[in-house]
């Protein structure tokens, strides 16, 4: 069984202008051991559901359907004291900016310390010692714990909030985009270190990001969303080798590489869909080179491709002949504008 | 060619607010926000400043927009010294160099409508004799950065439109004017991925078809390969390496660079990796070392850099490294013999 089962979950934010519907019927599962990386651009709902797992969200959210199961219980039915018990001993999240919430006024280690006396009940003596240990797992001199905040640089005090997300051994370690405000070569070392951890800790790791190639660098498996749903999930090899959703394929051709001299970059004509009134049909279809009459109207769910793999996609049983021709289509896309949602028509030359 | 802009020696300090403890000590630190950076830009060129925040880029590009004042240095323009302009010259400047925010959220008026903001250099640089005329020419500019059709943009407030179509916007206000320089920092750094491709390709596009100088300033190298044909790799206010895109990203000789490089995340999985070896100390503008900026970090560092710091010197593939692993770079009459020299 896997350790984290997610099942159709879905959470709505309520704002002046009504509902909005964030994560929209989510289906996913994490394998013990695994370190799964969830992309997608910002507002796709990825870091919404990771609130929503922990029962963190903010006040004018709410879940709106759905099942969160964590090692065969479920954590939705959880409340107060007993879904405090998962928190941090048993699923730790490492929030966005998780840097900046070291409290300034107290040093580090103290900070650490006394986490783990009041979350896991250990004594003093025990806390500090472990505090050590953490430290050096982490890549920190055990001298840095009497150092304060301000003392560290930003590289260091992630390596601070890692050590204390894994304070009291977890078994899922939620990271939402850890390293984003961090310097290109710090960012590749704090990394880094959270893959080696994971692998000789043995833990299962969410890593969510916007930056596809920090997956393709650190991940087991990857997890597309686009617009409050996932559209692709599999292994990173076959996903970045051969993606079966045209949103990913559109991806690949649409942000330069370092290591190749880069044909013309195709961009993505168009913006995601405004999710306080999503689209009756598949939300990518306006943006999609390949969108059929069926497309507009009928939402795909997420089935199984080949090779284990997931896609949402009416189309996905074409997927090798679609990526063939995804950069020619996308670019016909840029010169001709995104199709309109409410024209409800098929677009020109969504046929192939 | 001819040189469009030359930068020399520029520098930029800032006095550290010192407080009591500094007054009781009487120390006076300074950042040395930019230490001495040269280079030369050719009409119809890109350059690319690339390096970690703090490195001194931005400040870079706002000396050169003349929206700061050197300490030291000059920056000379199509030939004239742009500390000396004043009046209608430096309208003229700043008319002809034109300048794009990483943000565009906070770039444009959010009181204003798109079309008063893009009014509003036409008004103050005397472009077109009348309101239509330059309405005409908003209208133009509005579809030239693909935001059609142009009417619907023109009541509408930012707050109504999204990141991608906000820089757009902010694109197309720079060129109503006619530049002849545009310097772009971090344009689409705070825009999606699927976003990102469509306003660099129209920057691409837009400053081949206007001839225009470019200069990019940003933390991802990936994105100055694509759209630079020349990349300067700044560390801690100064240059360490510059030269064809291709050389300095293929071949990177300085060891700063040669990490950048491959700490770049790659999005094939299947490529192998390459570990980077550098300690991740905070590098700090203040108390800079008199050797290499670089030295305290260097996995190859050795004892002259300690104290000696090396010039940026022609290697080959018409590169130019500031790096003592490379001979051409120490100062030959003052090798093994520091003292002598200036500390920086």
């Amino acid at each position: 069984m896997s350790l984290l089962e997610i099942d159709t979950l879905a959470v709505q934010y309520h704002t002046l202008h009504g509902a909005v519907q964030a994560v929209r019927g989510v289906t996913l599962s994490i394998e013990r051991g695994r370190a799964v990386g969830l992309v997608g651009e910002s507002g796709c709902g990825k870091t919404t559901l990771a609130r929503a797992l922990i029962g963190v969200l903010p006040r004018n959210a709410a879940i709106a359907g759905g099942r969160v199961r964590f090692d065969g219980a479920d954590l939705l039915q959880l409340s107060g004291d007993a879904l405090n018990d998962y928190r941090w001993r048993r699923i730790a999240m490492i929030p966005q900016a998780a840097m900046d919430s070291l409290d300034p006024v107290y040093r580090v280690g103290d900070q650490l310390v006394e986490t783990m006396r009041l979350r896991g009940g250990l004594t003093s003596p025990q806390a500090r010692e472990r505090a050590e240990r953490l430290f050096a797992l982490v890549g920190l001199a055990p001298g840095r714990l009497r150092l304060y905040p301000h003392e560290l640089s930003g590289g260091m005090k992630q390596r601070v909030v890692i050590a204390m997300a894994l304070a009291l051994e977890p078994q899922l370690v939620i990271a939402d985009e850890p390293v984003t405000a961090l310097d290109v070569i710090v960012q590749h070392q704090v990394l880094r270190t959270l893959r080696e951890l994971q692998e000789t800790l043995q833990l299962s790791l969410l890593l969510i990001t916007h930056d596809i190639s920090v997956v393709a660098d650190l991940c087991d498996d990857v997890v597309v969303m686009y617009a409050g749903r996932i559209v692709e999930a599999g292994s990173v090899r076959e996903v970045f080798a051969a993606p079966h959703h045209p949103y990913t394929m559109g991806l690949r051709n649409a942000f330069p590489s370092l290591r190749a001299r880069s044909a013309r970059l195709v961009p993505i004509e168009g913006y995601p869909p405004d999710l306080a009134s999503p689209p009756a049909g598949c939300a990518f279809a306006p943006r999609c080179p390949f969108a059929i009459e069926r497309c507009w109207h009928d939402d795909p769910a997420l089935l199984p491709t080949t090779g284990g793999r997931l896609a949402a996609c009416h189309r996905a049983a074409e997927a090798d002949a679609l990526r063939t021709q995804a950069p020619q289509a996308f670019a016909r896309l840029e010169a001709t504008g995104p199709q309109s949602v409410r024209s409800g028509a098929p677009p020109a030359g969504g046929t192939l | 060619m001819n040189h469009l802009l030359e930068v020399t020696d520029l520098r930029k300090e800032y006095p550290l607010q010192s407080g009591l403890l500094g007054a009781v000590m009487g120390s006076r630190r300074v950042v040395h926000a930019v230490n001495g950076v040269s280079f030369v830009l050719d009409e119809g060129g890109s350059l690319g400043l690339a390096g970690e925040s703090g490195c001194g880029k931005t400040t870079t590009a706002k000396l050169i927009l003349k929206l700061l004042h050197p300490t030291a240095g000059s920056i000379r323009f199509a030939g004239r010294d742009v500390a000396g302009l004043d009046g209608s010259d430096l309208l003229s400047y700043r008319r002809q160099a034109q300048f794009i925010f990483q943000n565009p959220y906070e770039a444009l008026n959010p009181r204003f409508t798109i079309l008063r903001s893009l009014l509003e250099p036409l008004i103050i640089h005397e472009i077109g004799r009348s309101i239509a005329e330059r309405v005409e020419r908003v209208a133009g500019a509005l579809d030239r950065v693909h935001l059609n059709p142009p009417e619907t943009f023109f009541l509408k407030y930012p707050h109504q439109l999204s990141g991608g179509q906000l820089q757009r916007v902010v694109i197309a206000r720079a060129l109503l004017v006619d530049p002849v320089l545009l310097v772009a920092d971090e344009p689409v750094s705070m825009l999606d991925v699927s976003i990102r491709a469509g306003v660099l390709n129209l920057m691409r596009d837009l400053s081949r078809e206007r001839k225009l100088t470019t200069l990019y300033i940003s933390h991802d190298l990936a994105l100055i390969r694509y759209m630079c044909s020349v990349t300067a790799v700044m560390y801690l206010g100064t240059i360490c390496e510059i030269g064809p895109t291709e050389e300095v990203i293929e071949h990177p000789r300085h060891p700063y660079t040669q990490a950048l490089v491959s700490a770049v995340p790659d999005p094939d999985p299947t490529r192998p990796r390459r570990p980077v070896e550098i300690a991740d100390t905070v590098p700090t503008p203040f108390q800079l070392p008199a050797g290499c900026p670089f030295a305290d970090r260097c996995p190859q560092v050795m004892e002259v850099c300690r104290h000696l710091r090396p010039l940026l010197l022609p290697v080959d593939g018409g590169v130019r490294v500031a790096c003592h692993l490379y001979p051409g770079s120490t100062p030959r009459a003052a090798e093994g013999d520091g003292a002598k020299l200036e500390p920086n």
